[in-house]
């Protein structure tokens, strides 16, 4: 069988393509190397839907942020996932930076973004977010920033994806590219897949992957950004805070979550090792101290996680977006920041790629753009509840106290197209583990349910993938492997 | 929606639970207990070692020992309780939500309620270990629970973070399993967990102890690889050049407990420092009618001290239905007690000065170990209302005082007292 498209990403980038691209009349396939979708700059980022006015205009980067925040609206409706625009403020903290903020606005709303607006009054900024320091003098508002969990966005638009009929495969590392007359075969460790066109969505690979079909003409590196996360209990924000930017970065920034916890940072160092998301001493205490410049009193007591993710930062510190030499090749990588805003806007640049290189764009008469919303305990009022409960007995198991989360929401996160297979596929996915106790009560019920549901010893079960597992031996199993014959039963 | 009525509810069964509920049901009070766990006991359960009871029974039990008992009397006194069933939500007016496969959602009208919701552990995101996050990371309860209760090993050689009583058996357990404990780190630079722990569970052993150290770092993509411990100086600061790198396939987090409150949160308790509901000497929080005791309140050393709070939780818990319930009850007079040097925290919170000719029951911890110290009460316009020497005080060990306070003359004006743990003057120390 002979793809029309094959993806080789499952990222936000790779899976919004996938899902943009079901409409039509086209075989797809979507290749991801780890074991679930979402594990690389997705899953770690700061989950910022940027109004667009950031980039310096000469930057491809720049236009689709603009175009990719309004397609956030369509998108939302669509494939209900978590998304709120509750708008973001640059701070000054210094008169001389007003200047910035007025730049950046004028030229904003010249290109489009609606709603900026410099903000001068004190009383007025602190009205919208109280937390934000006493030393603020002004900030840039931008209401139609917003906040998304992207690893959330990036199920849904990869469940939607499926329903219409493009196929996931995961745990396929590619291997090696052959180009021969017009069709690519992509050599995975067990696997062999055909298709006409290939778009390398890699992200942080997506020079290795570009240079299997002999395109070498960028270089991608990681840069690394470390985290902070808060209990929900602890903080509440309602504006994204950046500080005012320099010329490296849009700096570390401070920002609610769409569950309700806050987050600090990113910091930015650029590093070599591609598989590198350790935290570091010295960077978390980098970004606390940045952070308090804006917020002053984080709960600092009261983060519940810390971590790392990797952008993929092109030598251009552009979009590399290229429908390239190698006929059917298209390139869609070094999508750092904003690229998580960018994705929709990205998408239909795709598209229209394919459509110049023929392939069949005929919209499909059973399309289906709308991804059910999940059902969640939460959301269902006491007489719903009860209602659910008798129909359905799973969902009055509860599993992770935190969260709140029932056995039914776990079994359908395993179940649901492109389902989960791991403890973290699970964690993302339905949040049991991701509150204040971590997995201290849930994780050996979350084992068991796996183990059931997969149908697979508890040995089996791993956290994210190979290598990763949680039990190693039964009891007795170890110690009886020093005893003679003991381990012969 | 199915709905209940009992004069108590006791939300959770473990050691606390039964013992609450126990105490209320021979008052000839109708109690009700719901636990989220499929089984009656709670943490005593996995805590197959010995050492509990030897207060409340004088004997020596294993933890499922210990909780057998409070479980025969429950049955025998025909208590009914609702298993694998989630409270979801108490509120003011004493209704609680509770939901299970079998019910569906639950409506429970009390006239009081028990918080007996016990603690969980602190994780690694509470003390920001940086590094990778592989798999292999446990606290150390959860460790116990898949060896002691699932049977499974969670891995074969283990650095175990924190002197916590739980990683200490843990390290005795593991190495009873065939695997390798390579050592059990300690920031402090003392043991945090009882002594007889430290002596029973690492020196009978050789598991090394290594006390002013931490993780510092975690390697390992996939599964955890090793850990880098380093040396802290006073301020827990890393010392620089002191790191040293112990291979591991495992790393158990014996960091510490924190009283489990998300509930009390919600139905509008206010919580004090220690994580606990803020508590007056009969151990009711904030919200008439609804009592804590037993780890929700405070962690204790020993279940043996959690089953004594909880029995005095229930008692007052008797007093309040015979007595004070559905009254309309004078403006609350109260006189706070305030953690002074070197305390933790204190309970009660808050006294009421109705009560002050009674023999209330102060429980606290010292902020760090001392010797020949003096513990002292003193009144907001620093009279010294009551002092006694000690010894040695140790965080790990919970402090307690019966006190009657207007015997002790306390001046019922004032409005607050603060418990000092200072060091003694010279001349008094011959008085050991």
């Amino acid at each position: 069988m002979i793809y029309d498209v094959i993806i080789i990403g499952g990222g936000v980038t790779g899976c919004c393509i996938a899902r943009n691209l079901s409409k039509y009349d086209l075989k797809i396939a979507l290749l991801e190397k780890e074991a679930d979708i979402a594990s690389g700059t997705t899953k770690a980022n700061s989950g910022v839907v940027h109004a667009g006015f950031a980039s310096p205009r000469e930057y491809v980067k720049r236009d689709m942020c603009i175009e990719g925040n309004k397609l956030y609206t369509q998108a939302f409706e669509e494939l209900n996932f978590s998304f709120q625009r509750i708008g973001s403020f640059v701070v000054a903290l210094e008169d001389n930076q007003i200047v910035k903020l007025e730049e950046q606005r004028k030229q904003g709303t010249q290109d489009g973004i609606p709603g900026l607006e410099v903000i001068l009054d004190k009383k007025k900024i602190k009205y919208m977010e109280p937390n934000i320091t006493d030393d603020v003098v002004g900030v840039l508002h931008a209401p139609t920033a917003g906040i998304v969990s992207p690893y959330g966005m990036t199920y849904a638009l990869a469940e939607n994806a499926a329903m219409n009929g493009v196929k996931f495969f995961r745990n396929q590392k590619v291997r090696r590219i052959n180009h021969q007359n017009y069709t690519f075969v992509i050599k995975t460790k067990d696997k062999e897949f055909k298709a006409n066109n290939v778009i390398n969505a890699a992200g942080v690979y997506g020079a290795k992957i570009s240079k299997m079909v002999g395109l070498d003409y960028f270089k991608i590196m990681p840069r690394k950004g470390e985290y902070i996360i808060f209990d929900r209990n602890a903080m509440h924000l309602n504006k994204i805070l950046f500080p005012t930017p320099t010329k490296v970065s849009k700096g570390i920034l401070i920002c609610p979550t769409v569950s309700g916890n806050t987050f600090v940072g990113p910091n930015a160092h650029n590093i070599t090792d591609k598989k590198d998301i350790s935290t570091t001493e010295a960077g978390l205490k980098e970004i606390l101290e940045s952070g308090r410049n804006l917020v002053p009193n984080l709960p600092v007591r009261a983060s519940i996680r810390n971590f790392a993710g990797l952008r993929a930062v092109p030598d251009t510190y552009d979009f590399v977006i290229d429908n390239t030499d190698v006929y059917g090749f298209i390139n869609v990588v070094g999508i750092l920041s904003p690229g998580l805003s960018s994705c929709y806007a990205i998408a239909k640049r795709v598209i229209e790629f394919l459509e110049l290189l023929g392939a069949n764009m005929t919209v499909k008469e059973d399309y289906n753009p709308i991804r059910p919303k999940p059902e969640r305990f939460k959301d269902f009022s006491k007489i719903e509840l009860d209602i659910k409960i008798k129909e359905d007995p799973t969902w009055g198991r509860i599993i992770c106290r935190c969260e709140t989360i029932p056995e039914r929401e776990i079994i359908d996160a395993i179940h649901s197209p492109v389902g989960a297979t791991t403890l973290d596929g699970i964690k993302f996915r339905c949040r049991p583990g991701m509150g204040r106790c971590q997995g201290g009560f849930c994780r050996p019920r979350l084992i068991e349910i796996l183990s059931r549901e997969l149908n697979i010893p508890y040995e089996d079960v791993v956290k994210m993938g190979e290598e990763t597992n949680f039990l190693v031996a039964k009891t007795k199993e170890i110690a009886l492997q020093s005893v003679e014959g003991g381990n012969k039963e | 929606m199915k709905k209940y009525k009992s004069d108590v509810v006791v939300i959770g069964a473990g050691a606390g639970g039964l013992a609450a509920a126990i105490e209320v049901k021979k008052a000839d009070l109708e109690v009700l207990i719901i636990e989220r766990d499929k089984e009656l006991g709670g943490i005593t359960l996995q805590c197959i070692h010995n050492g509990f009871g030897l207060k409340e029974f004088e004997e020596e039990l294993t933890g499922p020992e210990y909780a057998q008992r409070f479980i025969n009397q429950v049955k025998e006194l025909k208590i009914p309780f609702l298993l694998d069933s989630m409270v979801i939500e108490i509120t003011k007016e004493k209704l609680v939500y509770a939901v299970n496969r079998n019910e569906g959602l639950i409506e429970i009208e009390a006239k009081a309620i028990i918080l007996a919701m016990g603690c969980r552990e602190k994780t690694r995101g509470a003390i920001n270990i940086p590094g990778f996050r592989p798999a292999g990371i446990y606290t150390a309860g959860q460790a116990q629970r898949f060896v002691n209760i699932e049977g499974y090993l969670p891995g074969n050689t283990y650095v175990i973070l924190g002197s916590g009583d739980i990683g200490m058996i843990m390290a005795r357990r593991l190495t009873w399993e065939g695997c390798k404990v390579k050592a059990v780190v300690e920031i402090q630079p003392y043991v945090s967990g009882l002594l007889r722990n430290q002596v029973q569970c690492l020196e009978d052993y050789d598991i090394p102890l290594i006390t002013s150290y931490t993780v510092t770092k975690i390697h390992g993509r996939e599964r955890i690889k090793g850990v880098t411990v380093s040396k802290v100086g006073r301020n827990f600061d890393r010392i620089i050049g002191s790191d040293k790198f112990i291979e591991c396939d495992t790393l158990l987090l014996s960091v510490g407990l924190i009283p489990e409150n998300e509930l009390t949160l919600e139905a509008g308790a206010e919580l004090s420092k220690n994580g606990g509901p803020l508590v007056d000497e009969n151990l009711e929080t904030t919200i008439d009618g609804i009592f804590a005791c037993g780890n929700v309140l405070q962690v204790h050393d020993l279940v043996d001290l959690v089953t004594a709070e909880a029995k005095r939780a229930g008692k007052n818990v008797i007093e309040y239905i015979n007595s004070r319930y559905g009254k309309d009850l004078m403006k609350k007079e109260i006189i706070k007690c305030v953690p002074g040097e070197n305390v933790n925290y204190v309970k009660p919170d808050i006294i009421n000065k109705r009560n002050l000719s009674e023999e209330i029951i102060f429980t606290f911890r010292v902020r760090h170990p001392d010797r020949r110290v003096l513990i002292q009460f003193k009144d907001n316009l620093q009279k010294i209302i009551y002092k006694k020497n000690k010894f040695y005080v140790i965080p790990s060990e919970m402090l307690e005082l019966n006190i009657n306070l207007e015997e002790s003359g306390i001046n019922p004006d004032c409005k607050s007292i603060t418990i000092d743990v200072i060091p003694r003057p010279e001349v008094l120390i011959e008085e050991d």
